[in-house]
């Protein structure tokens, strides 16, 4: 399987979406080119000087509003339709759908390390099955990193100290290309991963056997309940929807919450780990501000982890 | 210098030939001569940073390293990037031209600081040094300079930004004195709207160069300052933030871009109607758009930074605000296509590249929607068709503009004219040159290849070939046009003091023209596109 | 001035507005140097409201007013110079000139034993945000008052020398309201640093 020939044509129905916003943009813009640059070539061909003849212009015209008129309404025109195209394929790319697997990876110079729920590790490859929604949750170790797909047509980088996401459900299966697209030094061009997509039922098949394998390793959320018991976070946080000294964990993942200062926010990935680390910045309304900062006692593994733990609390 | 070339035994004593010895140049107060100096020093980095740019493509010709390791490529694309944006693009027409040029076109003796311009050159010459300084530990982060990355390399970083940050002092004087020079110093009779269209861009430029310089001075101290003291602003360990930085470059290199391109356009403005024998078309509507893309140039740099981990939210903003620049960008080309209608068009050299301009710039210009709209940036950002997108609009647009101002030119700062026959080779190698080289990077960016790489999958390596080759016919041409420059400067025949037929001010006086510009200050009571009408 | 002679303008009042001109677009661009670090500040401090707080305790309130009273002093003695030149008492421009570089040197020493303090409790520039954000601003704020000490000096030689009148004091109307926006920075620093916690 790995030794496949590398794709690129559109590898997903969002891949190939966006290919058609590119061939709409292609199309508003060859028409521009061709007529400024074919009346432009008409012009000097058939108003230039030639020797002999008067060396004045036939004409002085210096405005024509209802000309301007039009040059200015149709690629206004234009460029509203290219953005509105644009930002609603984009809506898709950002969009994750309910129930799609989620793959921690962490760039780091220069390779990407990534992790299946069950708490696996792999250097380099990952592999996903036909027709399953598949969220990459990015971060980086070290410096700035980019994560891009070129045959899905994604892309996004990879920020120390925030999580950023791409996702992707890939319509065939092989081996496509992974790329740093973020300048992160010596080995910059060197970083290349592979994603192989997986037949869904050999997929499983080899999913089962690789944990099986790897059975001493912990699952990511059972990871995350360890480091939890550890730092003592149940005793103000409760899993089983009790309302302690803290809110509890319990249905809080992807839930709004109402903050002390009025405003609404999603608990997703970035706001549990910005809480773990610095408690300060928000408070949630109802609840007294004391919860200590976990900086520098907890791991930047160990946070995701934690993640993991919170996110099966349903 | 210059002055030691040029015999001018006849005639009344100009601008070089009034004083001699190198410290009537380097203590001088003339805006003309402190353009010249600038003008020296930013085209041999000009041809510095095309030297680093061909070992960038000679390094490209194969997929594994086979001239260079990673790390000295990645120095070489740093450098030729870090010389061309500093130390040519953004500082050449405004610093060298307009400087030789303004006071010239609006019928000033000098301009309104002439002291404060010899400082500018003098900070500027600092800087350079300081530049130079830094190649003992070359940079190398990019000319972007992401941190963290650029706070933890162990390469001459703060010594870089030091040198910029000079740098960018002299481009804020420069600025504040055009400014002041345009408000005041216009001769009797030369209203705003009889101002020549240069004029226009160079203000629109140095509005944007006073706004938003400091602010990437400021970041740069910071980010010096984190080197140094270990502050930790844009550090996400020490709990700063890495895209905090990435907004504050983009803040001012975005509306950068467009200190690179007005200029560029106002030279294009100049020229078409002159070799068109015809007055300017939409002269408001052009003037205008220059203040507006300096105004919407400030709303748009996050659109550098769909894929950096911004909110969604700011993603929408900046990619609708992105569109709102290609409006005006539009209604310039237009008008000048416009005001070729039924002109009585001569293909001189500047002519010809001011055609190139239009012609290189709208690929350029429309390639920008791709990266523009959400969708399409995603993929294609930072790949190769970034960079082709930003060299159809930096040497497609601005060096083509460039040069166009140089050819045209040419004759009234040096007296001598140029040999059209040498240029117009010059002019079909570089043309050949640079679509052969980038147009391609297009198509290789599409198929995704990502940018700053020093290897590649081999699947890549045909069209590398053939950029890496345009690159060398591009550099053929280009040494070709120098040779004519320098060649000219004692062989060229001697030049009138108006040998392209224009009405501007600089045209009406000697050329080169004397220390003081004008004998009498000129009363102005037209616009400077008053070209008469044949009827037929 | 004889930057104006060779432009053919030599109308002092022509000169004072071009100069004017001049000095109120590079405070634009003074104004976005420090808009950038007050950005910083602001990104901060939203962020770490708690760090702020408790950070914004060891700065030294009494020196920090000292300095606040100093500097208003300093604008007041240019002020008056200015207001005397211009009926063209050089005396009075001399001794406010000398009145504001003592206010302007005093400003500095007391920011040093302000910085001395710090260091003293092992409070640097990397020790966490607040301080880092404490110390940039402050000593970008006092290069900046080197600088306007600098342009006030020179304008004290040329004083001395005569070269100002009722006519012609250009230089000092200019540094004037260079000083004048420098200590208006200072105005937004010391409560934005010092007192909001």
């Amino acid at each position: 399987m790995s030794s496949a020939p590398t794709a690129f044509g559109a590898a997903s129905h969002v891949a190939s979406e966006v290919d058609n916003v590119f061939i709409f943009i292609l199309v508003i813009t060859a028409f521009f080119f061709v007529a400024t640059q074919g009346t432009l070539i008409y012009f000097v061909i058939r108003y230039r000087h030639r020797k002999g003849r008067p060396d004045v212009a036939t004409s002085s015209v210096i405005t024509n509003r209802i000309l301007e008129g039009i040059w200015i309404g149709v690629p206004s025109i234009a460029v509203a339709a290219i953005f509105f195209y644009g930002y609603t394929v984009w809506e898709d790319i950002r969009t994750v759908p309910k129930g799609a697997e989620e793959i921690n990876v962490t760039a780091r110079q220069w390779l990407y390390q990534f992790q299946y729920p069950d708490g696996r590790k792999s250097i380099n490859e990952v592999r996903v099955p036909v027709g399953q929604a598949v969220e990459f949750n990015l971060t980086s170790a070290d410096v700035l990193h980019g994560f891009y797909l070129p045959a899905f047509r994604i892309k996004q980088d990879a920020v120390p100290g925030r999580y950023t996401y791409v996702w992707l459900r890939a319509s065939d299966p092989g081996s496509y290309d992974i790329f740093c697209t973020q300048y992160c030094g010596v080995g910059h061009s060197q970083m290349r991963a592979k994603l192989i997509v997986m037949p869904p039922a050999r997929y499983r098949q080899w999913y089962r056997q690789e944990t099986a394998k790897a059975e001493k390793v912990l699952p990511l959320a059972d990871k995350g309940k360890a480091v939890v018991q550890r730092l003592g976070c149940l005793a103000c946080h409760s899993t089983d929807g009790t309302v302690k000294v803290g809110p509890t964990w319990k249905n809080l993942y992807e839930s709004r919450v109402l903050l002390e200062n009025g405003k609404t926010v999603i608990a997703d990935d970035n706001y549990i780990r910005t809480k773990i680390l610095n408690p300060a910045a928000t408070t949630v309304k109802g609840f007294p501000k004391v919860m200590p900062t976990f900086k520098g006692i907890i791991k930047d593994d160990e946070i995701t982890a934690v993640i993991a733990y919170i996110k099966t609390l349903k | 210098m210059i002055n030691g070339l040029i015999m001018n035994e006849t005639s009344e004593p100009n601008y070089l030939t009034e004083t001699r010895g190198l410290s009537s140049w380097i203590f001088t107060l003339d805006h003309k001569r402190i353009g010249i100096m600038y003008l020296c020093i930013i085209l041999f980095f000009f041809l510095v940073g095309g030297v680093f740019g061909l070992l960038v493509r000679l390094e490209l010709l194969k997929p594994n390293n086979w001239l260079m390791s990673n790390q000295t490529y990645n120095e070489m694309f740093t450098l030729h990037g870090v010389i061309m944006i500093f130390l040519f693009v953004i500082p050449v027409i405004p610093s060298a031209l307009g400087n030789f040029f303004i006071p010239l076109l609006i019928g000033a003796r000098d301009v309104a600081f002439p002291r404060l311009n010899l400082f500018s050159v003098w900070l500027f010459g600092a800087g350079v040094l300081v530049v130079i300084a830094s190649f003992s530990h070359p940079i190398d982060t990019g000319w972007t300079f992401y941190t963290p990355y650029s706070a933890r390399t162990a390469a001459a970083v703060t010594i870089l930004v030091g040198g910029i940050f000079l740098m960018g002092m002299s481009t804020i004087l420069t600025a504040l004195n055009f400014i002041v020079t345009i408000h005041r110093l216009r001769a009797p009779g030369m209203t705003w709207h009889r101002l020549p269209l240069f004029i226009w861009s160079m203000y629109a430029t140095s509005i944007i160069n006073v706004i938003a310089t400091p602010v990437v001075g400021m970041t740069f101290m910071l980010l010096m300052a984190e080197r140094l003291f270990g502050i930790g602003f844009f550090d996400p360990a020490k709990g700063g933030d890495p895209l905090l930085f990435q907004h504050f470059f983009w803040f001012y290199s975005h509306p950068a871009v467009y200190v690179m391109i007005l200029p560029a356009m106002g030279i294009i403005s100049e020229i078409i109607p002159v070799f068109s024998r015809k007055p300017i078309f939409g002269y408001r509507a052009i003037a205008y758009s220059s203040m507006a893309i300096a105004f919407s140039g400030f709303l748009v740099w996050g659109h550098h930074m769909f894929v950096a981990g911004m909110s969604n939210a700011a993603d929408i903003f900046f990619s609708f605000f992105t569109f709102s620049v290609a409006v005006p960008t539009g209604i310039k080309v237009f008008n000048w296509i416009a005001t070729m209608y039924k002109g009585s068009i001569h293909l001189d050299t500047p002519m010809i590249y001011a055609l190139t301009f239009i012609f290189s710039f709208v690929i350029g210009g429309l390639t920008g929607p791709f990266l523009g709209a959400l969708a399409t940036d995603v993929p294609l950002h930072d790949t190769y068709f970034v960079v082709a997108h930003f060299h159809y609009t930096m040497m497609g647009g601005t060096v083509m503009g460039l040069f166009a101002g140089l050819h045209y030119w040419y004759p009234k700062m040096t007296g001598r004219m140029l040999n059209e026959k040498v240029a117009k080779l010059a002019w079909a190698l570089i043309f050949v040159g640079f679509f052969v080289t980038f147009f391609n990077m297009f198509i290789l960016g599409f198929r995704g290849m990502p940018r700053r790489w020093a290897t590649y999958p081999p699947r890549f390596q045909t069209q590398h070939i053939i950029s890496t080759v345009g690159s060398w016919i591009l550099a053929a041409g280009i040494v070709i046009m120098f040779y004519n420059f320098i060649r000219c400067l004692k062989k060229g025949e001697k030049a009138p003091p108006n040998p392209w037929g224009a009405k501007t001010l600089e045209w009406q006086v000697p050329s080169p023209p004397p220390t003081g510009n004008f004998t009498e200050i000129p009363v102005i009571t037209d616009w400077p596109y008053s070209y008469p009408k044949r009827d037929e | 001035m004889s930057e104006r002679e060779k432009g053919g303008h030599e109308n002092p009042v022509f000169v004072l507005e071009t100069s004017k001109l001049g000095i109120w677009t590079f405070l634009a661009t003074e104004l976005l140097l420090f808009g950038a670090l007050f950005t910083v500040y602001t990104v901060f401090r939203i962020k770490y409201p708690e760090l702020f707080y408790a950070q914004h305790l060891k700065l030294n309130r009494v020196m920090g007013f000292a300095n606040t009273v100093v500097l208003i002093c300093s604008s007041l003695s240019v002020a008056v110079g200015i207001a005397g030149i211009r009926r063209g008492n050089v005396k009075a421009l001399k001794i406010a000139l000398v009145v504001t570089l003592i206010l302007g040197a005093a400003f500095l020493v007391i920011k040093g034993f302000e910085y001395r303090e710090h260091f003293e409790r092992g409070e640097f520039p990397g020790t966490n945000i607040f301080f880092s954000l404490y110390y940039v601003m402050t000593a970008i704020h006092a290069l900046h008052v080197v600088a306007g000490m600098s342009a006030l000096a020179y304008c004290l030689i040329r004083t001395m020398r005569g070269d100002f009148s009722a006519d012609y004091a250009v230089p000092v109307e200019v540094s004037g309201i260079y000083w004048h926006f420098v200590d208006l920075v200072w105005i937004y620093l010391f409560p934005m640093l010092y007192l909001m916690g």
